[in-house]
């Protein structure tokens, strides 16, 4: 299709040739602008924050909100400390349940990070295989891996993970899903994000693969997957950091929004958008901390990653901004 | 005596940059008569085109005027409101850019353009201004203009383009023309046919031109005076008989020297050693002397003004008048006066 | 021209079968048809009777040509959750949704290009850095959030209006129903048209800006300067004509996003529409509905692809030329 997709004409990624991102990322000039602007210091450290909470979950929550032996009904609903009524062992209020709201927000986060980044990472497995594959071989397999794209890229990636969701849940029918949520959400994540990744490396590759050193590699006799992968991939791998990043904040908006819509995570297994979904019930009857919190860490972290991917792409091509 | 149409004294044009000011034109002057086309070479970044665009009042931040006079018929025009600006651009001055491929809006008729300028600048009416721009269209040699009128700028060859560029800028028959490397983008064989143009129109109308190139073969042709640029100021200015067949400068000599004849005396063309200076690092004294051959101590630590009295050199042609140099060769017993 | 058109038609039938061919295997092969139409307790040969009247015992590409036809005929089976043809519950929900795509797009088009060419001509004002800061949250709020923000500040807190719904309806027609009439129809549409049309709006606002720009630096924008053409003509004539044409493919396309994306925003208001039907759908694995969805959405985009693409060479003078070659 000839029309220009909106990534291209935003031009969130510059196509051109990648040149090993480590050297950039070193040069100065990129530190420079880093701590340059305080708006992308406090974007990272945001992030960092997030992460660490996440990761550290178990040892910096002050509840485990799953353990059903510390969860007591009696403490459900009750509002942030500052509120009346409130309770100090309950900074932030309790859920529905009776779950401290802040552990809960410290594991969903930990769900919601997991399941983000290794879509994304699957994602970027899939898209540079097939950019790699697409460009290098080019031909029929080139035609046929990039018309899939165009007409994957004509739909919404949450459409199409909507729909993978429902066909892998039609296909794990037999799976409780406190088992197949987390994997199901992977895939689609994964299956819904990769061309980007793909049209950018195939761009790449079909500038690398005409230049003198692929010709030696090809001459001397190596097989074509090393020379892709020991070869090739090195210099075309550029561009993907800026999109891992941006794509990040997309993934972990698309997850929520599958947990919210009642088909990601269960609320025995609550990610930011399950515990969102939950604390949406609570609105009318003005147990608004329910749903802010989760809200407004969800939001917190998906703008950090924006700023750090905008920061990211304009630091490493200046060209762009 | 009359008097010139523009005026340009002292001209500075600055631009702010994260790295400091950067000076693109430093302390230009020259005046340009009715009729006169006044050509100005120099190598790129020579601030030929910034001169041009500060004529018309087209300097955008972060580039400022920051010092000089600039006079319409002996009205100062750098310190204008914007609006008051935008009413003599296109009716007083006019410009001519170097693309014509570019130059024009391509979802818009030739004609709609033509129309829109007209009715902004005079009190013709919609059809009288139609019939007009058909008039002016024939004027600057386009065939069959009542039908080529109506035709998309993508429909005409790049000579025919800068001639509706051409016919465009003359809507409100100003009086003075910044032509901006009119003929660059052309073919050889159409350069010389917009060139004997601009020429043309310039004696019919009277207008004062101010021809940008970096063309000395364009600048022979067309013009009665030239300036040499280098580096944002003015090295050398003239009549284009003296300034081509004896310039001063040794930067013009250099310039002069580059030109290809068919003359075999010349076997081989001279080039100048080295490149213009960056403009965050133009040096002490002239601007020319770390190229020059034949600098001394003074050109090193203070600048040439073009215009003190100069004195021709032994054993060369005297100095024709309104030939002035910027160099520091032409003072009498160079060398001794160095301080 | 007429070539171009061809070509670009037979592209879209490609893209369409592609698209049928999964939603076809969706059909086909995710959960057995037959399963859940019958109960537990139905003997095996009316299973078998069943199978075979239904066609499954064909060989899949003779079944496959069944399904295109069936689908060129608007039919696409039998919901298993309702019981009811598949293609008449999507036209009884496809008004809802449709007009609230439709609002949230021309609210999404209208403020997104104010905004932009307002940002693009007074980059360094304070105004025009708000609208920046407000498109970057835009784009990083989840649209469902957006809808609970929204819900609880105007329908909670202020009470100014309904959270829920698509309040009073008139019928028109044989089928279609509309909220443009009543005021409580009206009113019910504000708050879910925002919360659709914000992201488009802020992404419509950035393009513009973005495109703007880069308009504002062109020779012919700097020739209509020299030319002392007034500032309004140079801003809103030049200068908007030549914004306008990347971004009318920008806005189209973005028109099949909004209603695949009403899904969530359905969600969020209760919302009786196409998407809320598609997501029970998912939730309940009814795969009649979720294959004639994806067919839907797929023919809507294929379709706005294509009128973009044509639209295109009627603004843009260049492209006649280009299309007639």
């Amino acid at each position: 299709m000839p029309t220009p997709t909106p990534e291209e004409v935003k031009g969130l990624v510059g196509g051109g040739a990648g040149s090993p991102v480590i050297r950039k990322i070193l040069d100065s000039d990129i530190l420079h602008s880093f701590r340059s602007s305080k708006l992308t210091m406090v974007a990272a450290t945001i992030v960092f924050l997030c992460f660490f909470g996440a990761l550290f979950a178990p040892l910096i929550a002050p509840f485990d909100p799953f353990d059903p032996a510390k969860v007591f009904l009696s403490d459900a609903s009750i509002p942030p400390v500052w509120q009346q009524g409130g309770d100090p062992r309950f900074v932030i209020g309790t859920d529905d349940q009776g779950r401290d709201m802040f552990s809960a927000i410290l594991y969903g986060l930990r769900v919601s990070l997991a399941v983000g980044g290794l879509g994304v990472l699957l994602a970027a497995v899939i898209g540079i295989t097939l950019g790699l594959v697409a460009g290098y071989m080019g031909g029929r397999i080139d035609a046929i891996i990039m018309r899939i794209a165009d007409v994957q890229l004509t739909f919404p990636a949450i459409l199409i993970a909507l729909l993978i969701d429902g066909v892998a849940q039609g296909l794990f029918r037999g799976l409780p899903r406190e088992q197949s949520a987390i994997p199901v959400l992977v895939i689609s994540i994964g299956l819904s994000f990769w061309v980007q990744y793909a049209r950018t490396i195939r761009g790449s590759t079909l500038v690398e693969k005409n230049k003198d050193y692929v010709h030696a590699a090809r001459l001397v006799g190596l097989p074509a997957p090393i020379i892709m992968l020991r070869h090739v991939l090195p210099n075309v791998i550029g561009p993907v950091l800026v999109i891992l990043t941006i794509n990040l904040g997309l993934a972990v908006i698309t997850e929520a929004t599958l947990s919210f819509l009642g088909v990601g995570l269960p609320p025995t297994q609550p990610s930011l958008g399950t515990l969102i979904s939950i604390g949406n019930r609570y609105l009318f009857s003005g147990d608004w901390w329910i749903v802010a919190f989760p809200g407004a860490t969800l939001a917190i972290l998906v703008l950090a990653v924006n700023l750090l991917g905008d920061w990211l792409r304009d630091a490493l091509n200046p060209r762009l901004r | 005596m009359t008097e010139p149409v523009i005026s340009v004294r002292d001209l500075r044009v600055e631009f702010v940059t994260r790295k400091g000011i950067l000076r693109a034109i430093d302390g230009v002057s020259f005046d340009i008569m009715p009729g006169e086309v006044l050509g100005v070479v120099g190598e790129s970044g020579a601030g030929k085109s910034v001169t041009g665009s500060a004529i018309i009042g087209l300097i955008e931040p972060p580039g400022r005027i920051a010092g000089g006079e600039i006079r319409l018929h002996g009205q100062r025009i750098d310190n204008l409101d914007p609006e008051s600006l935008r009413r003599i651009r296109g009716r007083k001055i006019a410009m001519i850019f170097q693309d014509p491929l570019t130059s024009l809006n391509p979802l818009y008729r030739v004609g709609e353009q033509l129309v829109e300028t007209i009715l902004t600048h005079t009190d013709l009416g919609p059809a009288a201004a139609r019939a007009r721009a058909i008039e002016l269209l024939n004027e600057v040699g386009i065939p069959a203009p009542e039908r080529r009128i109506d035709g998309y700028p993508h429909e005409f060859s790049g000579g025919m383009r800068q001639r509706v560029v051409i016919a465009l800028a003359l809507c409100a028959e100003p009086d003075f023309i910044v032509a901006d490397e009119p003929t660059t983008a052309l073919d050889v064989s159409v350069q010389a046919q917009i060139i004997a143009l601009i020429r043309k129109l310039c004696r019919e109308r009277g207008t004062a031109v101010m021809l940008v190139t970096h063309d000395m073969g364009v600048i022979a042709e067309t013009a009665d005076r030239v300036a040499v640029m280098y580096a944002g100021r003015v090295a050398e200015i003239g009549p284009v008989r003296d300034v081509v067949k004896h310039p001063l400068h040794p930067y013009a000599k250099g310039l002069m020297g580059a030109i290809p004849t068919l003359e075999a005396e010349a076997d081989r063309l001279v080039q100048i050693p080295g490149s213009m200076p960056r403009l965050s690092n133009i040096p002490q004294g002239c601007a020319f002397n770390p190229r020059c051959d034949r600098v001394f101590d003074r050109c090193r630590v203070e600048r040439p003004d073009p215009d003190i009295p100069r004195f021709g050199l032994e054993g060369e042609a005297p100095l024709m008048p309104g030939h002035r140099v910027a160099c520091h060769l032409y003072t009498r017993n160079p060398v001794e006066n160095a301080s | 021209m007429l070539a171009f058109v061809i070509r670009r038609i037979m592209q879209s039938a490609a893209v369409m079968l592609a698209v049928a061919l999964i939603a076809f295997l969706m059909f086909r092969f995710v959960g057995d048809p037959v399963n859940q139409m019958v109960g537990v307790d139905t003997p095996q040969d009316e299973v078998a009777r069943l199978r075979e009247s239904l066609g499954l015992n064909d060989p899949t590409i003779v079944q496959f040509g069944r399904f295109i036809w069936n689908a060129l005929h608007f039919n696409f089976g039998v919901s298993y959750q309702f019981r009811q043809p598949v293609t008449q519950l999507l036209a009884e929900r496809a008004p809802a949704t449709l007009e609230l795509a439709f609002t949230a797009a021309a609210f999404a088009l209208f403020v997104g290009l104010i905004m932009g060419v307002y940002c693009a001509l007074r980059r360094d004002s304070w105004l025009a850095q708000i609208f920046q800061a407000i498109s970057l949250i835009g784009v990083s709020l989840p649209t469902f959030l957006i809808g609970i923000l929204l819900i609880y500040l105007f329908a909670v807190v202020l009470g100014w209006l309904p959270s829920n719904g698509r309040g009073q309806v008139v019928k028109f027609g044989d089928w279609w129903t509309t909220g443009f009439l009543t005021t409580s129809g009206l009113r019910a549409l504000i708050l879910p048209a925002i919360t659709l049309g914000l992201f488009q709006m802020t992404l419509i606002m950035r393009l513009v800006r973005a495109e703007m720009l880069e308009v504002m630096r062109t020779d012919y924008i700097k020739f209509a300067k020299a030319r002392g053409l007034r500032t309004r003509s140079i801003h809103f004539g030049h200068a908007l004509k030549n914004t306008l044409i990347p971004v009318i493919t920008i806005a189209g396309l973005q028109l099949g996003s909004i209603i695949a994306f009403a899904i969530i925003t359905e969600t969020v208001f209760n919302w009786p529409g196409m998407g809320l039907l598609f997501l029970k759908a998912v939730q309940n694995v009814d795969i009649p509905i979720m294959a004639a969805y994806l067919m839907l959405i797929g023919f809507l985009f294929v379709l706005i692809n294509l009128l973009v693409d044509l639209t295109y060479g009627l603004v843009d003078p260049r492209l006649r030329i280009a299309m007639r070659s």
